[in-house]
């Protein structure tokens, strides 16, 4: 398990140098950072002399891939492409437009952003299988078709109604909880309820739709004939062989939803104004902050093979059928 | 000279749209003469709730494609000009645009509530120090001028006339769609009355030609729930549209934005936006993943190698990360180069067409994943192996054999991500990486009126109307995915 794992995160090397590759051909091949200097300083500041400056403030006035001018190993490390692309896997992001380092801000930032995505997460993983059961429980009743209705209007409503529906409702109308704001240690649970709440609602639909057609296709195999032919009670069943069996596909299919998560949270976190990693990466979006968009790639895509990683492992833990190696 | 009274524009996204219509439709005559295929769509056919989401997409599309013809209207020859050369106006106007004339044309200043006849906010009256709700500009104007302390006269007989206009309008709705079905019924009888004398006719083919017709009498029967349902949505849209029709003469019947506009106006034409960006990217997305699926799938090797390395490494990223940098880029790249549009309907177009081509260079990995999977177990079968024995060669396999074979997939995916995609525009409209400001969408409707729900009494036209609407899109795609899912599903055919 520990080789599988050291492999595994051996092969995430070259997938990384090629996120690196391909944000940095978006950058800064794209658009020259003369282009990028010219945009950020605005149409009435535009000198050769600013655009330097721009340019030597940011390191953005060495060579993009390779230096011909330098000796030796700095031929290929004294380029923006090393700088700014090849630092990020030592943790070294450099600084945002505003001054501020980057790794620094992420560090601060995490917390907040991790205080909502994981109850969220677990929160709806558990409300949809739950949902998914009921479902398969009363499988082919009325229920089960209003349920599944219920479901597919759900996946159709924008993730923008939910939020500001609820915001609008449980915030301004009953006024429960606060609109919007984050606080430390215990006192953030009140911004937090109806962050997470929404972000359960949302996802509900379309994971316990699928959920229900994974447990019915599990349903209909042959060892739960057997189960109930053995006089094993329908709860038993459910419970004891469908949701056991069907842990693979599920865990599967919550990989994908690490990705949407973040962009969940990015839309949950702007709106409620929590100081989050996604808060961070719409403020630097909108301030066209490129330094922090970059890193906040290359955090991602981390996460995101990080959580492959995982997937792989909980499988020894769901299914004891499979081994790594 | 030109004689028509404007001249056509096609912007590029109006010919994509076009020239996906035209394949769709191909593909559809092509389809109808495949067995297979045929019995799957008679299955989605019988089924009463996809007939009805499918009729609802339709008019949707309609709408879309009234949008999509574009033309700049002749302006008045102004004396002192050359008679014989045309003018024509800046702005480029659709169909839709003309349709909608009466709700384009009568802007208020400001917000006013659905059907009101008075402005949202309190402006000085002329004349007096007083501040107070002035009327509309064209909402209600033709109801009679109400004076101090006539309001609830005002009001009852706005009342009235909503009551009156309303009734007209879904009469007229009613009456068009009767005449509608008295057409279509007569058409249908005329139709089987010439099939059943072709039958009568034929001498040496009659049996095969009787036994067509009975088939083709018994398929008409099984699907008569279907068409039921179809006609009675039919009716549900034309009375809502004669309603529509009947109120919009008189008000705004959804309201009006910040700056005066119809939200209905607004809400109809974020349509074609929304439509575009879920066809359209699907039309980037296809070829790509079509391509590398197979390939990585039936080669094997180092370039299977190479495609899975390059959609993992693209799927690695988040996608509202990748889309954001690709369309910041993209925007410093169109803002640098502003030599490039002539117009800025034209720039709008572009990065209309950037941000689906974005999308779809980040959105074909999941595709190509799972063709690539299927790819590799159709290689495996027997009638590949015996192509490949006979000598057939790599190309002509993968285009004969393995493609047809993968095409259901192919157009579940495209029918499942559209719904998708339009979602994701009104998200990525909001973070500030959507279409342009200026592209009416429902993003930036919500993004517009977003902030507007803070306000006390609440402004809350724009958004209801723009949820609403993509909610019943969005919807409708979904049920009918989920039909032509089940149809083409094997395992689901008892």
């Amino acid at each position: 398990m520990l080789a599988y794992t050291i492999r595994r995160l051996l092969y995430a090397v070259p997938i990384l140098l090629g996120v690196n590759l391909l944000t940095f051909l978006l950058f800064f091949v794209v658009n020259s950072p003369d282009d990028m200097a010219r945009m950020q300083l605005g149409a009435k500041r535009v000198t050769p002399e600013a655009i330097q400056k721009w340019k030597a403030d940011r390191g953005y006035d060495q060579p993009l891939l390779w230096n011909g001018q330098a000796n030796g190993v700095a031929k290929a490390t004294d380029t923006v492409f090393f700088n700014k692309s090849m630092r990020m896997f030592l943790g070294d992001f450099g600084r945002a437009d505003d001054g501020r380092d980057i790794a620094n801000e992420i560090k601060q930032r995490a917390m907040p952003s991790l205080a909502i995505a994981v109850p969220t997460f677990i929160l709806g993983l558990g409300v949809a299988i739950a949902f998914a059961l009921l479902l398969v429980f009363f499988r082919a009743s009325a229920l089960d078709f209003a349920g599944v209705v219920l479901c597919v209007a759900m996946m159709s409503i924008s993730g923008l109604f939910y939020i500001i529906g609820g915001q609008w409702l449980v915030a301004k109308m009953w006024q429960w909880v606060p609109i919007s704001g984050y606080a430390t240690g215990l006192t953030a649970a009140k911004f937090l309820v109806l962050p997470v709440l929404i972000g359960v609602i949302a996802g509900l639909g379309a994971s316990a739709r699928w959920y229900r057609t994974i447990f019915l296709e599990e349903i209909s195999r042959d060892y739960v004939r057997t189960a109930r032919a053995k006089g094993v009670s329908e709860t038993g069943v459910l419970f004891g062989h469908v949701l056991r069996n069907a842990m693979i596909p599920i865990l599967t299919g919550v990989v994908v939803m690490i990705p949407t998560l973040f962009m969940g949270s990015l839309l949950t976190e702007s709106f409620f104004g929590i100081p989050g990693l996604g808060s961070y990466t719409i403020e630097a979006i909108n301030a066209q902050d490129f330094s922090v968009v970059r890193a906040m790639v290359f955090i991602g895509s981390v996460l995101y093979i990080v959580g492959l990683l995982a997937t792989d492992i909980s499988y020894t833990l769901a299914d004891p059928r499979v081994s790594l190696k | 000279m030109n004689l028509l009274p404007f001249q056509i524009v096609v912007l590029r996204s109006d010919a994509l749209l076009f020239a996906l219509l035209a394949a769709v439709f191909l593909l559809a005559l092509w389809a109808r003469r495949q067995a297979p295929l045929r019995a799957s769509w008679a299955r989605v056919a019988a089924n009463k709730v996809a007939m009805v989401s499918f009729t609802i997409l339709m008019a949707f599309l309609l709408i879309g494609v009234l949008d999509s013809l574009h033309y700049r209207a002749r302006l008045a020859v102004v004396s002192g000009q050359a008679a014989n050369k045309p003018i024509y106006a800046v702005e480029v106007t659709s169909l839709l645009d003309a349709l909608l004339a009466p709700l384009r044309e009568h802007p208020e200043k400001t917000y006013s509530a659905p059907l009101a006849t008075h402005l949202f906010a309190k402006e000085p009256l002329p004349g007096t120090e007083m501040r107070d709700f002035p009327r509309l500009a064209w909402g209600g104007a033709h109801l009679f001028a109400a004076g101090q302390g006539a309001e609830d006269a005002l009001a009852a007989h706005r009342g009235k006339d909503v009551l009156q206009r309303g009734f007209l309008g879904a009469t007229g709705g009613l009456l068009f769609w009767l005449l509608a079905l008295f057409i279509v019924q007569r058409v249908n009888i005329a139709g089987r009355r010439n099939t059943a004398q072709k039958v009568g006719a034929g001498d040496t083919a009659q049996d095969l030609n009787q036994a067509i017709f009975l088939t083709q009498a018994a398929v008409s029967t099984s699907n008569q729930p279907a068409r039921n349902a179809v006609s009675l949505t039919l009716l549900a849209l034309c009375v809502l549209t004669g309603v529509a029709i009947g109120l919009g003469t008189g008000y705004h019947v959804l309201g009006t934005d910040k700056v005066g506009q119809d939200v209905l106006y607004l809400s109809l034409k974020s349509i074609r936006t929304g439509l575009l960006i879920g066809t359209l990217t699907t039309l980037v997305m296809l070829p790509v993943a079509v391509v590398l699926g197979i390939l990585a799938g039936f080669l094997g090797g180092w370039v299977d190698d190479l495609i899975q390395y390059l959609y993992t490494t693209l799927n690695s990223i988040p996608g509202v990360l990748l889309i954001a940098a690709a369309v910041l880029m993209m925007q410093v790249l169109i803002d640098t180069h502003p030599e490039w549009f002539t117009t800025a309907a034209e720039r709008a177009d572009a990065r209309l067409l950037a941000l689906c081509l974005i999308l779809g260079m980040t959105s074909w990995t999941g595709l190509a994943r799972l063709l690539r999977g299927e790819t590799l177990k159709l290689r495996e079968l027997e009638f590949v192996q015996a192509a490949r024995a006979f000598g057939v060669g790599r190309l002509a396999i993968m285009l004969r054999h393995i493609l047809p074979n993968l095409m259901h997939i192919v157009l579940i995916a495209l029918v499942m991500d559209f719904s998708g995609l339009v979602l994701a525009e009104a998200v990525l409209s909001y973070v500030g990486v959507g279409v342009d400001p200026s592209t009416i969408s429902f993003g930036t409707m919500i993004n517009a009126a977003r902030m507007e729900l803070a306000r006390d009494p609440m402004v809350w036209w724009s958004l209801a109307s723009a949820f609403s609407f993509m909610f019943i899109l969005v919807l409708a795609a979904n049920l009918f995915t989920d039909a032509v899912r089940d149809a083409f599903d094997p395992r689901a055919i008892s």
